[in-house]
């Protein structure tokens, strides 16, 4: 039943003369171009797009659409990336006309009441991370850590410190020492301990007056609360520098801890992690920071006050901290995503919030206890709100995890992340998110034990029901063809050999 | 409102399966020192019914901003949006997706984006696009430090004083803690005074940056630049404003190395300044330093044609703190969305795009004039916006505007240049979207 010719590509489907949009006439007096614009800068050729019918672009995309799987039509249980259910109600909301035309560069006085739903974003945001100042500015998590890596440079500027280091777990996301390294950090990386948590005499050994920051996930990415995290604080306090905290793992602790009360001085949100807006097959996203008290001053801005005018009337206002680090993109911020965020911070308030964590915490130790018996899971029985498996022992077989990662989709679910955290071999993190039922983690499992049970050849050779398999990425880099090409004529690039090391599935 | 599944009877099920008692037991792993018995402190919860009076509420003020006819600019802009683009884009097959990391359950993700890749190259004339950045200002920030690891030269960057401000701004907090000097050139009349770049640029410089049309709406002498920078060995980077590019020679046709953009004018609604989209495409030997995604075409094991995410060893999740960027959610969605945009229009609707947004600018220009109300503050051509420079204060011009149902502006006041904007002069910009009859009835309420 697949319709093969909307697969085409869109440049395939043109057809010279076809068209789709028709602008009005226009209705003033037109003079040529060439008087307006001269002519070294005019153009004169016709561009080579695509030119279709209407008809033709709504078919093709939602073939398109339909060779997806996504949080609407499938289970997605992709650790550290929470894939949880995106209320619909959101997406109509922030689709209302008021908020949908505003240009950035709108009078304040015009919009006070939106000025006043993204202060109290702020505030919110403040008080769930137990951490009293908010820069709403971030684009997305990775662009807030660096935003926030930032403004640790700057506070220690202003203290006379010339800090040179960011220590971070081995378990770490790529984008900690990323954004490390753009701040013009050098990357310290903690040595792995056993039990999976932060290995507190490796921490000890690299402290000293040179760190500025200790970025750290917690819950980690393993799936389990850093018990120590109140001491590797204080050891971090004491030597001067600052505890960064990555929140992309928010979803397991809302309301039950905070990373202000655990001894965190800045973190940043992942807006479309914990308070799901959709993530877009890939963004966008929203990275607010929270940060302690004496960080504030060196926010990236804008940022949203709250003032009272000459009446004694509320007025808010946009204004850049006095020692602001600047602005890391132009306008406030991804607003779209964050007035998505606010929708569901509303909508559930505290006790609902609170359930949340509640629920992804039970769903994930349910589904951890459903398959412990056929996976190993080197950290423990017990899990905040993902865990990591190991499908090392099937190797005996032939299998591996990305094999069942393949199977899997032929079931109808979403494959976990796979091979990472690189900390363990053939690791398969999953997070079923609060937004499941019992039902379908009974039915992942089950599929899970089936697909071991299953003939090796059959699983080495999945998926065998999806549009395509196992496409050979080797040579999509060494051949790259990264645009249409109506010959398929390839690009010459230098011809480096490609990497074959495990790629993860994820982040 | 809950987004729950379960009932009391399956929770109990769930943790005797489990072996503990209470949901509670599962957070022990929590330091009881830290772990919170109080309520969040934020506003209480608000059912559907309840958020949408106090959402249609509010609405309706931002609509006192919203409903006015747009001639603002200054990097944001009202054009208009094809009903495919909110179509296509509401289906959950698209918005609920994830990064399209598991190739064989992302195909649909995928070949959107090797088509938007392929739209953008044609677009700017350049060879490859990455997938998307984040929006304009930070694409120009990765762009630049691109260019100081292609050319290995972290001595110097040359920008025109006549890029937008805040693209500036965003640059000078991406390479604050680098030892970059940025050069920040100089205007005269609205135009980049390239005879002062000439004697900033050297043999440490890694790259010069030009927009066209520039802030302030000029076009501005890109074949220069681009000469200059290429005979220094530097890269030679162009903010593009992609509206323009039916009537406009591309970047490429100058020989730009490396350009970038702000996508919203591509099917993006302004709201309040993101999310927007971040365009950014090079020339091909320099692809394999480019920051962000990019999809590459391969072939399946069955030999039919399919695509990946590709060169991901330069991503963050492999090559962390060597990553050639720390970029991880990209603008995926929005990235689509200019996708259906630009299938939308085809050539024809590009080329008609462009003459029509520079027809109603220049007719604008025309009328304010004849009205006595000013004059263009710089003697240039422009494409679809221009300063100009009012005989009125500001602030009583835009009252005016206001009260007839038009939003005008920024005010050039509002930001830092260099050399200091005009007195009362503001920056307009004239869409496809606006009509004669609007164009008219400002004029004549400024003039009133």
């Amino acid at each position: 039943m697949e319709n093969r010719i909307a697969l085409q590509l869109l440049q395939e489907l043109s057809v010279t003369g076809r068209r789709a949009t028709c602008f009005p006439t226009e209705d003033i007096p037109t003079d040529d171009l060439s008087s307006l614009l001269p002519e070294e800068h005019r153009s004169s050729r016709k561009l080579k797009l695509p030119e279709l019918a209407e008809g033709d672009i709504v078919r093709h995309y939602v073939s398109l659409s339909q060779r997806n799987m996504s949080v609407d039509t499938h289970f997605y249980p992709l650790g550290s990336c929470t894939m949880k259910y995106n209320p619909k109600r959101h997406e109509r909301w922030a689709g209302l006309n008021g908020l949908i035309n505003v240009h950035p560069y709108a009078d304040g006085a015009d919009i006070q009441g939106l000025l006043g739903i993204l202060y109290e974003m702020q505030e919110m945001l403040a008080e769930i991370s137990g951490l009293p100042s908010v820069s709403l500015h971030p684009a997305a998590g990775a662009q807030g850590e660096f935003a926030a890596l930032l403004t640790a440079s700057a506070y220690f500027a202003d203290r006379g410190e010339d800090r040179k280091t960011v220590i971070f777990p081995a378990s770490a996301h790529g984008t900690n020492p990323a954004s490390a390294s753009m701040a013009g950090y050098k990357c310290i990386q903690l040595k792995p301990s056993k039990t999976g948590l932060v290995n507190l005499e490796d921490l000890k050994q690299h402290l000293s007056n040179e760190v500025a920051v200790f970025m750290v996930t917690n819950p980690n990415t393993i799936g389990l609360f850093e018990f120590d995290i109140v001491e590797a604080s204080r050891l971090v306090h004491e030597a001067g520098g600052l505890v960064y905290i990555d929140g992309a793992n928010m979803n397991a602790i809302l309301g039950k801890t905070r990373p202000g009360d655990f001894g965190g001085d800045m973190m940043h949100y992942n807006v479309h992690k914990t308070f799901t807006g959709p993530h877009g097959a890939g963004g966008p996203g929203a990275g607010p920071i929270a940060v302690r008290d004496f960080l504030a001053d060196y926010l990236p801005g804008p940022v949203i006050v709250k003032e009272n005018n000459a009446e004694g009337d509320t007025v808010y206002r946009l204004t850049n901290p006095p020692k602001s680090v600047g602005q890391l993109r132009s306008f406030l911020g991804n607003i779209g995503i964050l007035l998505r965020g606010y929708f569901y911070i509303r909508t559930l308030g505290g006790p609902g919030l609170r359930e949340v964590s509640e629920y992804a915490v039970l769903n994930a130790n349910y589904l951890l206890a459903l398959l412990k018996d056929v996976l190993d899971v080197p950290n423990g029985d017990r899990c905040m709100h993902e865990f990591v498996a190991s499908a090392s022992a099937l190797k005996k077989q032939g299998i591996t995890a990305m094999d069942i990662a393949k199977r899997l989709l032929d079931y109808g679910f979403h494959a976990p992340t796979v091979y990472f955290p690189l900390v363990i071999a053939e690791a398969m993190m999953m997070e079923p998110t609060e937004t499941e039922s019992k039902q379908t983690l009974d039915q992942f499992a089950a599929t899970f034990k089936k697909i071991i049970a299953e003939d090796p050849e059959k699983v080495q050779n999945a998926p065998h029901s999806t549009p395509v398999c196992r496409p050979d990425e080797v040579k999509a880099a060494r051949q790259p063809i990264l645009t249409y090409c109506p010959c398929d004529v390839q690009l010459d690039l230098e011809n480096k050999p490609a990497t074959t090391e495990a790629v993860p599935s994820f982040i | 409102m809950s987004y729950l599944f379960a009932t009391p009877d399956e929770t109990q099920q769930m943790l005797q399966e489990i072996g503990v008692d209470k949901i509670d037991d599962l957070f022990e792993q929590i330091p009881e020192s830290v772990r919170r018995t109080e309520e969040l402190d934020i506003l209480p919860a608000l059912s559907e019914i309840e958020l949408d009076r106090v959402l249609n509420q509010v609405s309706a003020e931002f609509a006192r901003h919203g409903d006015r006819t747009c001639f603002q600019g200054g990097g944001a802009y009202d054009h208009f949006i094809p009903a495919t683009v909110d179509e296509i884009c509401s289906r959950g097959e698209f918005y609920t997706a994830y990064t399209p990391y598991q190739a064989e359950a992302s195909q649909g993700t995928l070949q959107a984006f090797f088509e938007f890749q392929s739209l953008i190259a044609e677009l700017t004339g350049l060879d490859v696009a990455n997938a998307s950045l984040y929006e304009g200002a930070s694409a120009l920030a990765e762009a630049i430090i691109m260019a100081i690891r292609c050319t290995n030269r972290a001595g110097k960057v040359i920008i025109s004083g006549s890029v937008h401000p805040e693209y500036i701004q965003t640059v000078r907090t991406y390479l604050h803690r680098h030892p970059c000097e940025i050069v920040v050139v100089d205007t005269i009349d609205g135009i980049t005074d390239w005879q002062q770049a000439a004697q900033q640029i050297d043999d440490n410089t890694a790259a010069v940056v030009v927009q066209h049309p520039n802030f302030f709406g000029c076009l501005e002498d890109v074949q220069s630049v681009v000469d200059q920078a290429h005979a220094a060995g530097a890269l030679a980077i162009e903010v593009f404003d992609p509206v323009s590019l039916g009537v406009i020679n591309r970047p490429g046709d100058y020989g730009i190395d490396i350009a970038v953009a702000e996508g919203q004018s591509l099917g993006i609604p302004l709201q309040f300044g993101g999310p927007y989209l971040g365009l950014m495409a090079c020339r091909e030997k320099f692809v394999r330093k480019m920051p962000g995604r990019l999809i590459g075409q391969t072939t399946d094991k069955a030999g039919r044609r399919a695509f990946v995410l590709n060169f991901q060893t330069r991503e963050q999740h492999i090559r962390r703190d060597k990553a050639t960027s720390n970029i991880c959610t990209n603008q995926g969605l929005m990235a689509l969305r200019a996708s259906v945009y630009i299938a939308q229009l085809g050539p024809e609707g590009f080329a008609e795009l462009g003459k029509q947004c520079c027809h109603k600018a220049n007719y604008t220009v025309e009328k304010l004039t004849e009205a006595g109300l000013g004059t263009l503050a710089y003697p240039h051509p422009f494409f679809k916006e221009f300063v100009f420079q009012f005989k009125q204060p500001v602030t009583e011009i835009l009252e005016k505007a206001k009260a007839a149902g038009f939003n005008l502006g920024p005010e050039l006041n509002r930001f830092e240049f260099g050399t200091g904007a005009p007195e009362n002069s503001l920056l307009i910009a004239v869409t496809e979207k606006r009509t004669r009859e609007e164009i008219d009835r400002l004029v004549a309420a400024l003039k009133s």
